[in-house]
């Protein structure tokens, strides 16, 4: 009765008790789950246009935001530098094809997976040899992110909302808008998709496998810059932060691997999810840090009922 | 010309089914495991032993666990490190609660315990498939580590929150834990590895091993010539997951001699998922070839640019090293090691013709 009453009724209790508590965890639900989203965003990219699971995307955050604030410190300007990471972003998206998916093409999916595992740890070693592995801070004030903080006080309480997470949410808002109009409008996005539903049909239709390629890595690299310069501003910038791409693995599996409006629902729903979790169940039941495995857990029963995730394609299969 | 296999010819269905329907490669296996039993432990100063082939070993047994699931029945794990764990953690208990306990025993049981978890983790198996059910398998690996790490009975409430291997004896000689020889725990890991590698082999190439192919080659077909899906996939993951506790507690028992829950986490598991796939998915002999290479190369690394002079911190290299040489190997050989080892075998059978 007491576990029954601990579990199902206390956490309830305690949300309508503390409104203002309630809401302020839920906005820091909501600040990590647009993370989550952005990261998930890369990895479904990559995955629509080559059914290529790229586990590199945790590492590309890193490293960007490695690259952008090493350039800093050899006294680049900020907005310079900003622009010099995306050149490196650029040719580390050439590098790849080139180097890694050509000679891979028509390889069996784990293959392609193993080879991106093979892209991070090689990541892993080349950022440490070039920036060093301390940990740095991300060079917020330089590139004009505002760093103070609104209260605001509903329900007689006190809500503490940062700014530059409130950058960061309309920043990924925005960074979405333009990618969907990109994906939706432009040529080049068509492209994208159509390699996504048929790769033969898309070649024999002239469209370049080698070249969207390049150019989806590319982008998968200018949201891993976005999601480094957020979450790095608020964690700072160190090889630790490679461990939030496995955080985008169960909004894929809830969003679904193709699906780009599943991957910001999902993000977001994570987000959110997992911190309730932790702040109402796991940590005075469980011990806390349970933020490690509720996502995946979620997912999984999620997924139970709906094995393609909630908003992926649906499986058809054929034999 | 060593391969030459004039002259033997199959004059039954059984010769034509048997293991080794070429002469040589029982030869060649006998050699292997005359060096492995009698060469090695004469000849291996103690740090050949301790760094190089009792973690071959044991990583190839882990891998050939998921090799089994992966290579053969199809299904994709990321969750392995954590399964790992489930057996050592399985057979310390056994040990701490029943101190009289064989270790060969215990170690036997706390399969059973991982093999319980496989196939818990495994039933979403049956409904979700590819990329999906490895994210699925992820679940297990981050709930298993938090769970070793906050469920302070697995450790026996040690302040430390790691697990300490005791003494063990068995017929009078210390087998595991500080006391014990390397050359001691050396056979012990090897006599292990050696029965349930013979033990897999004859798995996978009887019923329940084409079973399992035919499931991982296409599983709806599998399905409409009969074969149970759900019976299919289960067996292969709680197959899989004994053989990968066993490693696991042989990994702690008769290697680390301690463990930390965060010995577990992802990378080890990513470790033995190279294994399996740099020495060829769907294949034994990989396994070993795998391990080898992997287990090796850090070694060859740490030691190799201080023989030239240089002074690299070697961690760094060794990520880098190591993840060029799976790019590079992945790129070569895409069905692994094992694979070479093929090729190299049907050209000496053909030699000196060339087709």
């Amino acid at each position: 009765m007491e576990t029954l009453y601990n579990w199902f009724v206390k956490p309830f209790q305690d949300m309508v008790s503390a409104p203002d508590f309630l809401m302020q965890v839920l906005w820091e639900g909501l600040v990590s789950g647009v993370l989550y989203a952005l990261i998930a965003l890369g990895f479904v990219l990559i995955y629509k246009s080559s059914r290529i699971f790229n586990f590199a995307q945790g590492i590309m955050v890193v490293f960007a935001a490695l690259t952008l604030v090493g350039l800093h410190e050899k006294g680049v300007p900020a907005y310079i530098a900003l622009v010099l990471t995306l050149g490196v972003m650029f040719v580390l998206a050439a590098v790849i094809e080139r180097v890694v998916l050509r000679p891979l093409v028509n390889q069996p999916d784990i293959i392609l997976f193993m080879a991106t595992i093979g892209i991070t740890l090689f990541l892993i070693g080349f950022g440490e040899i070039i920036f060093g592995g301390e940990n740095k801070v991300m060079i917020t004030e330089q590139l004009g992110i505002p760093t103070g903080s609104f209260t605001f006080e509903p329900f007689g309480g006190f809500v503490l909302i940062e700014q530059k997470d409130l950058t960061a949410v309309i920043g990924a808002i925005l960074l979405v808008l333009v990618l969907l109009l990109f994906l939706n409008k432009s040529k080049m996005g068509r492209a994208i998709r159509a390699l996504g539903d048929d790769h033969q049909a898309a070649l024999s239709v002239g469209i370049s496998l080698s070249t969207i390629w390049v150019l989806v890595w590319f982008i998968a690299g200018v949201i891993a810059l976005a999601t480094g310069i957020v979450w790095g501003a608020r964690a700072g910038v160190s090889f630790a932060l490679e461990v939030i791409a496995y955080k985008a693995l169960p909004v894929l599996m809830l969003g679904g691997l193709e699906s780009v409006s599943g991957a910001i629902i999902g993000g977001l729903m994570i987000g959110i999810l997992e911190k309730l979790f932790e702040i109402y169940w796991g940590q005075p039941l469980l011990g806390g840090n349970t933020e490690t495995w509720f996502a995946f857990m979620f997912a999984l029963i999620v997924l139970l009922f709906r094995p393609q995730g909630l908003f992926g394609e649906k499986i058809i299969e054929r034999v | 010309m060593l391969y030459r296999t004039a002259g033997q010819f199959k004059t039954s269905y059984a010769a034509d089914h048997a293991l080794f329907p070429v002469k040589q490669d029982a030869w060649l296996l006998m050699i292997i495991l005359f060096v492995a039993f009698v060469v090695f432990p004469l000849t291996a100063s103690e740090f050949t032993i301790n760094a190089l082939l009792v973690p071959v070993l044991i990583y190839s047994l882990a891998a050939l666990g998921l090799n089994i699931l992966t290579g053969y029945a199809g299904q994709l794990s990321l969750g392995t490190g954590a399964f790992m764990g489930v057996g050592a953690y399985a057979c310390y208990k056994l040990i701490t609660i029943f101190p009289e306990m064989n270790i060969v025993i215990a170690i036997a049981l706390s399969g059973f315990f991982s093999a319980a978890v496989g196939v818990a983790f495994g039933l979403p198996s049956l409904r979700i498939k590819g990329f999906y059910l490895a994210i699925a398998t992820l679940a297990a690996q981050f709930f298993l580590v938090w769970l070793f790490e906050k469920w302070a009975w697995l450790y026996n409430y040690a302040a430390s929150g790691a697990i300490q291997v005791p003494n063990i004896e068995m017929f009078g000689f210390t087998v595991a834990g500080p006391g014990a020889s390397p050359v001691t725990k050396y056979y012990f890991v090897l006599i292990v590895v050696t029965l349930i590698t013979w033990l897999a082999i004859n798995i996978t190439r009887g019923r329940i091993g084409r079973m399992w192919k035919s499931v991982r080659d296409m599983d709806i077909a599998a399905e409409l010539v009969g074969i149970n899906l759900m019976r299919a996939k289960l067996s292969a993951f709680a197959v899989s997951s004994y053989i990968v506790g066993v490693s696991g507690a042989l990994f702690v028992f008769l290697w680390r001699g301690a463990a930390e829950p965060n010995l577990f986490d992802i990378p080890l598991s990513f470790r033995v998922l190279f294994i399996a796939i740099i020495g060829g998915l769907g294949s034994i002999l990989g396994n070993y070839l795998g391990a080898i290479l992997i287990v090796a190369l850090p070694v060859i690394i740490g030691t190799l640019p201080a023989f030239f002079g240089l002074s690299i911190s070697s961690s760094t290299v060794e990520h880098m090293i190591v993840g060029a040489t799976i790019i590079l190997f992945l790129i070569i050989e895409p069905h692994g090691l094992a694979r070479f080892w093929q090729i190299i075998r049907e050209k000496l059978i053909m030699w000196p013709f060339p087709h």
